[in-house]
């Protein structure tokens, strides 16, 4: 687990298509109420495909420092 | 507090984006940005043109110089661009509709000029912004509003229609395979001369409810259920390729590039004097 990286939810931008739980490797994200929530956050592993696959920029991994 | 990457390439104050909840138009603008940071490129110097259609609003939500054009034009007025400034770094968001229909011949005479243009088309097999008529890559056999018992046309292969035309570099990622297609438009980005990116896109508003394709997730499974790279298709069958899509790399070639070639001619007349 790397410590300087975060996951970072943006509920204002996430229009709830679920894409980013869909796709979570270790099922970190649930779409709850049309917005996406970590409900598992202790397993994620900051793999950023969350990231990569958002279409509406409302979740990511943020670097120590940035 | 959006991302660095999203907070330096974006208007931030433009977003949320108009599309829809899980179009994929999202996914490939951010590939885009992030294969312009990959490159190092100056932001001042790379321009985005754009025509019409929801792939076009791209250039509305894009930090850098953009340029919002016509219908199918987007590829006229970025050869106008590339050609009076060839420094700049010219970059067209364009559809499968703005593109291949509307802006048909603009494609294949840029691409038998070789201009040193990088074009990503956003293509989700559908006119979306007018509300799913039928495109040139609507799928033979596949609904639109205008073919609603299915479009007997066959589709174009955008691709392989570039190269055919001249292209140097065509490739076709899609929105699931982000990291893919953020290397290919890295590589047609680097190309000197003109580069042909398609990304495929998911429309689970017309192309998917049309269709009966379901939701916006069973559509990114069918992406990555059904899409095969290059690579490994190579070793496959006929039989086994049948009804998948072939990703990566399809052509890349070198031939002089036409802002050179004309920098030369007027060398040539003494016009550089």
């Amino acid at each position: 687990m790397e410590n300087n990286k975060k996951l970072v939810i943006n509920p204002a931008w996430c229009k709830g298509c679920g894409i980013c739980a869909e796709f979570c490797p270790k099922k970190v994200l649930q779409v709850i109420h049309e917005k996406v929530q970590a409900v598992n956050e202790e397993a994620c592993i900051k793999c950023g495909l969350c990231e990569l696959r958002c279409p509406d920029y409302a979740i990511y991994i943020e670097k120590e420092g940035e | 507090m959006p991302s660095a990457l999203i907070e330096k390439s974006f208007r931030t104050k433009r977003l949320p984006h108009i599309w829809c909840p899980g179009c994929g138009h999202g996914i490939l603008m951010r590939d885009v940005a992030q294969a312009i940071e990959n490159c190092g490129l100056d932001p001042d110097k790379v321009v985005i043109v754009s025509g019409i259609g929801c792939s076009s609003r791209a250039a509305g939500y894009m930090n850098y110089n953009t340029l919002h054009t016509t219908h199918g034009r987007a590829i006229a007025f970025a050869t106008g661009v590339k050609l009076a400034n060839p420094d700049l770094h010219v970059i067209v968001i364009t559809g499968d509709g703005d593109c291949t229909a509307i802006g048909g011949n603009h494609l294949i005479h840029a691409c038998r000029r070789n201009i040193d243009l990088t074009v990503v088309v956003f293509n989700n097999n559908i006119y979306g912004m007018t509300g799913g008529q039928y495109s040139p890559t609507t799928p033979h056999g596949e609904k639109g509003t205008t073919a609603p018992y299915g479009n007997i046309d066959y589709n174009f292969d955008i691709p392989k229609l570039a190269e055919a035309a001249g292209a140097t570099y065509t490739a076709r990622g899609t929105a699931y395979h982000a990291p893919q297609m953020i290397k290919l438009i890295e590589a047609g980005i680097k190309n000197k001369g003109f580069s042909l990116i398609e990304g495929l896109s998911v429309c689970p508003t017309y192309y998917g409810r049309k269709n009966k394709k379901g939701s916006a997730i069973k559509m990114y499974n069918w992406q990555k259920d059904n899409c095969v790279d290059v690579k490994k298709a190579e070793k496959m069958t006929a039989e086994e390729l049948e009804g998948k899509i072939i990703i990566g790399e399809m052509s890349h070639s070198e031939k002089p590039e036409y802002t050179d070639m004309y920098k030369e001619i007027i060398k040539k007349c003494g016009g550089d004097k």
